[in-house]
């Protein structure tokens, strides 16, 4: 019979062929480029030659203030989107699932921004901004009130992409809570309403403890694209007035275009360092919150 | 040793397409040499094409032979296309323009095709610091002693040299980083053109009374906030001769040699007369401020008057220029920069073509021909190149400072190193989030972390 002439030595192969050709695309694409910036993160760099100068790249990242000040910058734009995108998102994913008539076009309404190019958004809110000829100012003026300079005030600046990146990203999120909510099962609500529960008690016993898995999809994937962000910075500011609204993702793009590929790949690497070490304690943190539910 | 870890890297990043360019190289090297001893011919003997035209049929390709040109997409081609399509007549040599994005992106594309081995046989670049960070001297052909490069002014050459050996040839006109200025206005306010940097205050002063703005602040498009850091160059040379070798040999720095730590207080000084929304106003908007006169004064490269002609053909003629002013009036001198360079890649497959096409291009003829579709922005580099008569009214008042040899080159063309971040810190300068002295510094350590990335000696 055919079965019986595999030989052992071969069975245990068989399967492994089979995941070769991923395997191979996998590590030339992926392992392969990342294990490489390890090691030109530790070298000066121009693509073609290399000189191994061990850890200086690193060393220059945390001692140049126009390199550091993205550490901060960051960790701000990264804590506000997240946290603006979970509140507004959850508030509207709970508006969006109740009995309002016009839920499903509104549901289209917050869902649309997420389909714009994140470019386009970032000019068309530049130009909003601009501060005595952009809309949002000449609106203010309307009513009396006398806008600030929404992204040339250094002490705003950051905070104003920081709400145009909410205003484009909260429509995934309001999806990924209308999800959670739909999931959780009717019963539940009945049983709040036998017992004379008003609206406030449906939402803080059922839906907020029960639609916790969608909230952290949310805000791990908030977190982290807040962490990375780049485009839009770089399509409203390009980290300027200055460098206050560069974030780390801005700053190694600069160090590539000034030539500098050795001190942008070790950027990488700390940005990937970085990334992980805030998100793998998260993840551990608010699926032990899933459990204990 | 460092030899094969190159090729290991070459391998990894592109080694189909080296190979298949490498191959390329060997199919034209009959037409080549035929080629050869025409370029030998004396530069002159072009100019007078209705002569040549009569051993043309030598000098001419029997297959029309294509040359690919990269170049950035900012750049007006109209010009250039006047050259190439009279190149083609007379030569047989198509031209091909490959668009590339301009600044910084440009340069990485750039950088990454070289380092590929895909460069196109021609590249439109610019000279100074920015084309000596290429290292032409691996890619490039050495044209020193091509015979076309005797037409070429002597200041420009040291500009696309690297050890004594030049790899580009002109592609234009120079241009000035200057102040441009509303003429009309000027005469409405009877303000004449300041040669002292207190002369230039007290007609801020004036304008500011008048309820205009004095000088143009345009940082959203934070590249036109260094210009007044640049264009003082040729003022500070005045003062400090050797600045630009010390500079770039480790031995002088902008915080604490005066007269260059004076171009960052210079532009802090400025803050106090310039638009309310200098730091959302771009340069497009500038320049209209500039030419409606709602602007009066405008630090800025001349090939902006290039931008108002396009744009407000019937004004161009209100706008003036005059060099950044010094502390003392005989001090006072343009700063130039030079044009971009047009440089042959070394492994091309027409290489010959290639020369050919330069040795037209550079010459008084093909400024000439430039000239029809591209207004000069300032004097022209090839010797016996003259401006057009109809050249535009701030040019021909720049030509004073060339003709008395009042003038420098900027500090990008005198050495090969400029910071990164100078954009965003002449920003901070300009706007008051930082003083002059602090970012003098602070514009010292980003020069010395790019001399460290580039391994310049020294360093």
């Amino acid at each position: 019979m055919q079965k019986a002439s595999l030989t052992k030595a071969s069975k245990r192969f068989y399967t492994y062929k089979f995941l070769l050709p991923a395997g191979i695309i996998y590590f030339v694409l992926f392992l392969l480029p990342t294990i490489m910036s390890f090691f030109f993160s530790m070298t000066r760099w121009d693509l073609v030659d290399w000189d191994f100068i061990g850890l200086d790249n690193y060393k220059t990242f945390f001692s140049e203030s126009s390199l550091n000040i993205g550490f901060r910058n960051t960790l701000i734009y990264a804590v506000v989107t997240c946290g603006l995108k979970v509140v507004f998102g959850l508030l509207l994913g709970v508006a969006l699932t109740s009995g309002l008539r016009i839920k499903g076009y509104l549901r289209s309404v917050v869902f649309f921004p997420t389909l714009l190019s994140t470019i386009a958004v970032g000019i068309a809110f530049s130009s909003m901004m601009h501060p005595t000829q952009g809309l949002i100012n000449k609106s203010l003026a309307l009513a009396g009130i006398v806008g600030p300079d929404w992204l040339g005030d250094t002490s705003i600046a950051l905070l104003s992409v920081a709400f145009v990146d909410v205003w484009k990203g909260v429509g995934m999120a309001t999806v990924i809570f209308i999800a959670g909510i739909m999931s959780i099962p009717e019963e539940y609500y009945e049983a709040l309403q036998i017992d004379g529960g008003n609206a406030w008690d449906r939402f803080k016993h059922i839906t907020n403890p029960l639609v916790a898995p969608a909230m952290n999809s949310v805000i791990i994937l908030a977190f982290i694209g807040g962490l990375r962000s780049f485009d839009l910075v770089w399509a409203m500011t390009k980290g300027g007035p200055g460098f206050s609204t560069d974030l780390i993702a801005s700053i190694i793009y600069k160090q590539y275009q000034g030539g500098f590929y050795g001190l942008s790949t070790a950027g990488n690497v700390i940005l990937f360092i970085g990334v992980s070490l805030l998100a793998f304690p998260l993840l551990k943190l608010l699926s032990k919150r899933e459990v204990d539910l | 040793m460092a030899q094969s870890k190159k090729k290991t890297i070459l391998a990894l990043t592109g080694a189909v397409l080296l190979t298949s360019a490498l191959t390329a190289c060997g199919s034209n090297n009959n037409n080549g040499n035929a080629a050869n001893a025409n370029a030998n011919k004396s530069p002159d003997a072009a100019t007078e094409s209705p002569a040549a035209t009569s051993d043309a049929s030598s000098e001419r390709y029997e297959k029309p032979v294509t040359l690919k040109l990269m170049i950035d997409n900012q750049t007006s081609t109209e010009g250039i296309k006047a050259v190439a399509d009279e190149i083609e007549k007379r030569y047989n040599i198509k031209t091909e323009f490959d668009l590339r994005p301009g600044g910084d992106e440009g340069d990485n594309l750039v950088k990454t095709r070289l380092a590929t081995g895909e460069m196109d046989d021609l590249s439109f670049y610019n000279s100074g610091s920015l084309f000596k960070a290429l290292q032409p001297e691996k890619y490039f052909l050495d044209l020193t002693s091509e015979p076309f490069m005797q037409n070429v002014v002597d200041s420009f050459l040291p500009t696309v040299s690297v050890d004594g050996k030049t790899y580009a040839a002109p592609s234009g006109a120079s241009q000035a980083g200057a102040w441009l200025y509303n003429k009309k206005v000027y005469a409405e306010l009877g303000l004449s053109v300041p040669k002292t940097w207190d002369e230039l205050k007290a007609n801020n002063e004036k304008i500011k009374a008048a309820g205009k703005t004095a000088v143009i602040g345009s940082y959203k498009d934070s590249w036109t906030s260094q210009l007044i850091v640049l264009a003082d160059y040729a003022n500070v040379t005045a003062d400090a001769p050797t600045f630009a070798d010390d500079f770039t040999n480790n031995k002088a720095k902008f915080a604490d040699t005066p007269a260059a730590l004076r171009s960052f207080q210079k532009l802090a000084e400025m803050k106090d007369y310039m638009n309310k929304d200098y730091l959302a106003t771009t340069y497009d908007q500038a320049l209209k401020m500039l030419v409606d006169g709602t602007g009066v004064q405008y630090p800025m490269l001349t090939f902006a008057l290039s931008n108002i002609f396009a744009t407000y053909p019937d004004k161009i003629d209100d706008i003036g220029v005059f060099a950044q002013p010094a502390d003392s009036a005989d001090k006072t001198a343009l700063t130039v920069w030079m044009p971009a360079g047009i440089a042959i890649y070394k492994d091309g497959k027409n290489v010959e073509a290639a020369k050919k096409w330069i040795n037209f291009f550079a010459s008084p003829e093909g400024m000439a021909l430039l000239a029809t579709k591209a207004k000069p922005e300032g004097p022209y580099v090839i010797k016996g190149a003259t401006l057009p008569n109809d050249a535009y009214a701030g040019v021909k008042e720049m030509m004073p400072y060339f003709d008395n040899g009042n003038n420098a080159p900027a500090l990008e063309f005198l050495s090969p190193l400029k910071g990164p971040s100078l954009p965003q810190l002449t920003v901070e300068v300009g706007a008051g989030m930082k003083s002059p002295e602090d970012n003098a510094k602070a514009y010292d350590k980003d020069v010395e972390k790019q001399a460290k990335q580039l391994g310049i000696a020294g360093w």
